[in-house]
C-alpha cells in the first residue's frame, strides 16, 4: 500500500509545473506533434506571468532612465501618486467613485436597453418570417455603421445631455442582441421542436422551455460582446459635454497635460472591463451548465 | 378499433424551379394495435415523409392517415417520438427530460414522480434521475428518449433511426429494449431503419420501400421479434432463416440502388 503510494508521487505530474502550464498530463504529454494541435495549446501560465512582469518593469525603467519626457510617459510611481491624491481628494470637485459610477451608470443603462429591445425583436425575427422580413434590411443596415457616426445626430436631436449619451451606448448594444438572439433561436434543432410537439407542449410552452434555453448560449456570448463593445465606445460617448464620467475625466486632464490621470484613467477602464466581462462569464457558467453540451 | 392507416397517400415536394419531387406515391397500409413495424429502403424511398405524416408533421399532398379512425392532421400525444440522438433537452435533467410530457400537461408533480421514476426503472436507468444529461452514454441518452416518449402513455411510437448512432453493441442492447418495451407495453411501433438487421430483427411486420416515387415496395410478416423476446440473439441472427430473408432483402434493394445509378447516369 505504502509502496503503491509512493509509486504514483514518483511517476505523477508536479502539480505547480502543470499549473503554471510548463508540464503536461494525459496523453499530452506523449503527443509527439503539437503544432496545430489545438487541444494540446491551452496556454502556458509561466510566460503570461513573464509578458506581465516585463511589461511592467519596462514602464519603471524607461520612467527611471528618462527614455522619453516624463510628460509623455510618467513614472509608475507618480502615476500612482496621483491615483491616490484623486482617489482621496477627487479631480475637479468630482471624487473618483462619482466618475466610476456615472461612467457604469450610464453603460448599464445603454447595455440594459439594448438586451431589454434587441431581444424580443431578435427573437421575433427567429419566429416569424414576416417579422424577419421586416426588420431584416433595417438590421443588416445600421449592424455595420460605427455608433460614433450617430453622434452629431444625437446632439442635434436629444441635446448634449445623459439621453444622447445613453442612446449612443444602446445603439452599440441592441444591433448585436437583437443577431445574437436571432441566431439563438435558429440554433434549435427541429428534432426538439418537434419532440416537445408530440409530448403535448403549446406553442407559449415550447417557447418558454425549448426556443428559450435553447438560445440562451449564444444571447449569453451577445451579451459580452454588447458589454464589450459598449464599455468601448463609452469614452467616445462622454466626448459629448459630459460633467463627470471616467472617459470625460481622460479628456480633461489631457488638456491639462495631466498625463498620470490619463494613464491610470485608462488602466480602470481596462481592469473594470475585464472585471464585468468575468462576472458575465461566471454568470453563465452557473445559468447555463449546459453550453456546447447539446 | 385502433388501427392506424394509411388510404392513398401520396406526397409531392414543389421544387424552386418550377419543377416537383414525388416523395410518395398511392402508399396504403393497415396496421393492428400492437404491431412492430420497420420501415426499410434505400435514402430518397420516403420513409422518413412518411413518419413525419404519420406524426401529423407534414400534411400528405394526397389521401389521409388516421388512428383509431380518426384522421391524423397535427402531432399530438396519441403518438409518441423517438428521434436519433441530440433530441433531449440538455437544459433539464434526466428526471426533467422523461417528466416534461406530464409536466406540460399540468399532471401533479407528486404522479409525475411516479410515472418517471417507474420509467427510468423499466429502461434500465434508475438512479441516474438528477443526472444531466450530457454527463450519460449516447446509449444510455436514447433510453431516456424512450422514457419520455412512453410517460405520456401514447397509443403509438413512432422511431426515426432511433440506433442510428450508437455503436454495434450499445446497439444490439437497445434492439433487445425495444422489443422488451414492445412486449410489455404492447404499443403500436413503427421504427425507420437503415440496417437491414435490425429491420428484419424488431419488424414482425416490414415494408421495402423503394424510391422515385417512394413507395411500398414489398411486405413481409417475420417471426424474429416475437422470437428475439425469447431465443438468443445472436443464435437468431446467425439462423439461416434469418440469413436468407437478409440476403433477399439486401439484394432487392441493391437492385434498387443499381437503378438509381443507372437512372443517374443516362441523365449525366
Amino acid at each position: 500500500m505504502a509502496e503503491n503510494k509512493t509509486d504514483t508521487e514518483n511517476t505523477g505530474a508536479n502539480p505547480i509545473l502543470v499549473m503554471l502550464g510548463l508540464a503536461q498530463v494525459g496523453t499530452t504529454e506523449r503527443k509527439t506533434v503539437t503544432f496545430g494541435d489545438a487541444s494540446a495549446i491551452t496556454g502556458s501560465r509561466f510566460w503570461s506571468i513573464v509578458s506581465v512582469v516585463v511589461l511592467i518593469a519596462l514602464w519603471f525603467v524607461s520612467a527611471a532612465f528618462e527614455w522619453t519626457d516624463s510628460t509623455f510617459l510618467p513614472s509608475p510611481q507618480s502615476t500612482w501618486a496621483k491615483f491616490y491624491e484623486v482617489f482621496q481628494e477627487g479631480y475637479r470637485n468630482v471624487s473618483l467613485w462619482e466618475n466610476i459610477w456615472s461612467s457604469l451608470r450610464r453603460v448599464l443603462y445603454g447595455f440594459g436597453l439594448g438586451c431589454l429591445l434587441g431581444i424580443p425583436i431578435g427573437f421575433a425575427m427567429g419566429l416569424s418570417n414576416t417579422l424577419r422580413g421586416i426588420f431584416d434590411p433595417i438590421v443588416e443596415f445600421f449592424r455595420p455603421i460605427p455608433p460614433l457616426a450617430f453622434i452629431p445626430l444625437f446632439i442635434l436631436w436629444f441635446g448634449i445631455g445623459e439621453q444622447s449619451k445613453v442612446l449612443l451606448l444602446f445603439f452599440a448594444a441592441f444591433w448585436v442582441m437583437v443577431i445574437a438572439a436571432r441566431s439563438g433561436v435558429l440554433s434549435v434543432k427541429l428534432s426538439k421542436v418537434r419532440a416537445a410537439y408530440s409530448l403535448g407542449a403549446s406553442k407559449l410552452q415550447i417557447l418558454t422551455y425549448v426556443i428559450l434555453p435553447n438560445a440562451l448560449p449564444e444571447v449569453f456570448i451577445g451579451m459580452r460582446v454588447a458589454l464589450g463593445v459598449c464599455w468601448g465606445t463609452l469614452v467616445a460617448a462622454e466626448l459629448i459635454a459630459a460633467q463627470e464620467g471616467l472617459g470625460q475625466m481622460i479628456w480633461v486632464a489631457q488638456k491639462f497635460f495631466l498625463t498620470e490621470i490619463v494613464f491610470f484613467g485608462i488602466i480602470l477602464i481596462g481592469v473594470i472591463g475585464v472585471i464585468m466581462d468575468l462576472l458575465l462569464r461566471l454568470l453563465e457558467r452557473w445559468l447555463i451548465p449546459w453550453r456546447g453540451k447539446g | 378499433m385502433q388501427n392506424l392507416t394509411a388510404n392513398n397517400v401520396g406526397m409531392i415536394y414543389k421544387l424552386p424551379n418550377g419543377g416537383s419531387v414525388e416523395a410518395l406515391k398511392d402508399v396504403s397500409f393497415d396496421l393492428e394495435r400492437g404491431r412492430i413495424l420497420t420501415l426499410l429502403g434505400p435514402s430518397g424511398c420516403g420513409k422518413t415523409t412518411l413518419l413525419n405524416i404519420l406524426a401529423g408533421f407534414l400534411a400528405p399532398t394526397s389521401g389521409s392517415v388516421s388512428l383509431s379512425g380518426k384522421e391524423i392532421r397535427g402531432p399530438g400525444q396519441d403518438r409518441g417520438m423517438v428521434f436519433q440522438q441530440g433530441a433531449l433537452f440538455e437544459w433539464l435533467s434526466v428526471e426533467k427530460n422523461v417528466g416534461f410530457g406530464p409536466n406540460m400537461n399540468g399532471v401533479p408533480v407528486a404522479q409525475t414522480k411516479k410515472i418517471v421514476d417507474d420509467l427510468l426503472a423499466t429502461v434500465g436507468l434508475a438512479g441516474f434521475g438528477d443526472k444531466a444529461v450530457y454527463e450519460l452514454s449516447g446509449g444510455m441518452q436514447q433510453r431516456v428518449a424512450l422514457a419520455r416518449c412512453l410517460a405520456n402513455d401514447p397509443e403509438v411510437i413512432l422511431m426515426d433511426e432511433p440506433l442510428g448512432a450508437l455503436d454495434a453493441l450499445t446497439r444490439e442492447k437497445m434492439q433487445g429494449l425495444i422489443l422488451k418495451l414492445w412486449n410489455e407495453t404492447g404499443k403500436t411501433i413503427i421504427l425507420v431503419t437503415h440496417s437491414v438487421e435490425e429491420a428484419l430483427f424488431l419488424g414482425d411486420r416490414l415494408f421495402v420501400m423503394a424510391p422515385r416515387p417512394g413507395r411500398i415496395e414489398r411486405e413481409y410478416e417475420l417471426p424474429f421479434a416475437k422470437m428475439g423476446l425469447t431465443a438468443n440473439v445472436r443464435e437468431l441472427k446467425t439462423s439461416p432463416e434469418f440469413i436468407e430473408k437478409r440476403e433477399e432483402i439486401l439484394s432487392l434493394i441493391w437492385e434498387m440502388e443499381e437503378e438509381i445509378m443507372g437512372s443517374r447516369g443516362e441523365v449525366l
